[in-house]
């Protein structure tokens, strides 16, 4: 077999058993972390404080038939859960878990990152549409306008970065970051792309697409088994990605205190910056009260779009000054 | 004066951003405070709460230390208040005592409406309110009390324990 093949196999079978683990930590993150905050203690009863209940619920989705609803377009109703899942995989190939932990080096791996996690909005308009239901619709129109909106205070605030390094590739922004995080010198920034962040994946305060007090549950309204956990999957994987390019842009990616075999154990550093972010994200979850849709679109196009023009424009020059 | 005033309007773009930002914290802070506070609520079938001696739970005989057993002179009374007829007392008379003794008190608790009639007749007070509440079966048989074997179970412990002491 030759060696290129073996890598990819191995590749995918890493990428997609992550995901699968990442979904069932972040599952439970988002459970007990929740009881917490309410006081109560959350997951007990599956093992030691409830660690195997991911593991079950699993099971119990991919037991579950797939309902078709009558009306519907079944091609599409059914390709609409691989479409969400597929995209979502993809960006961990390029993602420098630590200095040799990266399946594909890419010279454009921020861009290749930001393409694939646009492509769950298709997806989004896909499942929405096929359902033949009117919550599905109209969770799909706002989670349309809504990815739509906020991929614009995104991309500028991550040009900010890129300015500064310019380059798009990952390693080369962690690299750039030798001496001091991003963070430090781009705090803007990286609060309006964190706030998009959560905007993009349909977080609260910013999950209006999936309303359940409005609209049941949104766009996977009619979807059940495993056609919702694709999506389940889909949007902690998306958590992580997010997260994750907030790390290696803002945080300095795998760049900690060195630890043996840094090579490698450079991962464990960035594992916990980025289960850091998601764990603000959670937090942030429950919190806030979910936001109307005026003010959802007041906040990204008169606070965040506005804010981080001028500090794309104070980068660019303070990048020609110095 | 206009009390109604528009506080945004007020505030204007900046301050609206510094206010916000300023309460997103303060929530961020308060969930944060809870997430390290002791669990409140109560894991019911492995730990149970106290129950709170108000509780009107179904009928129970008073224990009376002094004779070990109940005060009751099978009267009747209660039977006779029941408006949904669920009690049934019988006694019969004993040689060498004065009165009746109790022989059956049986408490149909699927008909009991739980109106405390028979404990506000009682002549004796012999009546109370169980604490008891987890009282789910799975036959209506289930709900037919003795509430004279339900007392000596109640108390078999203690009678034990004050058998032992002598």
């Amino acid at each position: 077999m030759p060696p290129e093949l073996l890598r990819m196999i191995i590749t995918a079978v890493l990428v997609v058993a992550f995901v699968f683990l990442n979904a069932m930590i972040l599952g439970y993150m988002e459970r007990k972390i929740s009881a917490h905050i309410q006081r109560r203690p959350g997951l007990m009863e599956v093992g030691p404080h409830g660690v195997l209940q991911l593991i079950v619920d699993g099971l119990k989705l991919i037991g579950k038939q797939l309902v078709v609803p009558e009306g519907s377009s079944p091609f599409l109703f059914r390709l609409a859960p691989l479409l969400s899942f597929a995209p979502c995989v993809l960006p961990f190939v390029v993602i420098p878990f630590s200095r040799k932990l990266q399946a594909v080096s890419m010279d454009v791996g921020l861009i290749y990152i930001l393409a694939m996690t646009s492509i769950n909005v298709v997806a989004v308009l896909v499942a929405g549409w096929a359902s033949n239901n009117k919550y599905s619709l109209f969770g799909t129109f706002r989670s349309v306008a809504q990815a739509v909106s906020y991929e614009i205070p995104m991309l500028l605030s991550l040009l900010a970065v890129i300015m500064m390094t310019s380059s798009f590739s990952l390693e080369g922004i962690i690299e750039a970051q030798k001496y001091y995080w991003f963070i430090l010198i781009q705090p803007v920034a990286f609060i309006i792309y964190f706030v998009s962040g959560l905007a993009e994946t349909n977080r609260a305060p910013f999950d209006l697409p999936e309303a359940e007090s409005e609209l049941t549950a949104g766009f996977h309204t009619e979807y059940s088994g495993m056609g919702f956990s694709f999506f389940f999957l889909a949007e902690y994987a998306n958590m992580f990605t997010v997260c994750s390019i907030a790390t290696i842009l803002f945080l300095g990616g795998w760049k900690g205190i060195p630890l043996p075999f840094y090579d490698y154990s450079g991962i464990i550093w960035f594992l916990l910056k980025v289960y850091g972010l998601l764990f603000v994200m959670i937090w942030a979850r429950w919190t806030y009260p979910r936001v109307r849709f005026d003010q959802l679109m007041t906040f990204c196009w008169k606070y965040l779009i506005p804010f981080s023009m001028a500090n794309l424009l104070i980068t660019a020059i303070m990048v020609k000054i110095i | 004066m206009n009390v109604k005033t528009d506080l945004r309007a007020e505030r204007g773009y900046f301050g609206e951003l510094w206010f916000g930002a300023k309460s997103l914290l303060i929530g961020l802070k308060v969930t944060l405070k809870a997430l390290f506070k002791p669990i409140v609520t109560v894991q019911y079938p492995r730990e149970e709460c106290d129950i709170t001696p108000n509780y009107r739970g179904h009928v129970e005989l008073v224990f009376n230390p002094e004779t070990g057993g109940c005060d009751c002179i099978v009267c009747g009374m209660c039977a006779r208040a029941c408006p949904s007829d669920c009690i049934t007392v019988k006694g019969e008379k004993k040689e060498g005592e004065k009165g009746k003794t109790l022989t059956l008190f049986s408490l149909d608790f699927t008909k009991c409406s739980l109106c405390g009639s028979c404990v506000e007749t009682c002549p004796k007070s012999a009546l109370t309110y169980s604490q008891d509440y987890n009282i789910a079966g799975f036959t209506r048989e289930e709900f037919h009390y003795d509430l004279i074997e339900r007392l000596k179970r109640r108390h078999q412990q203690p009678l034990a324990a004050a058998a032992g002491g002598n």
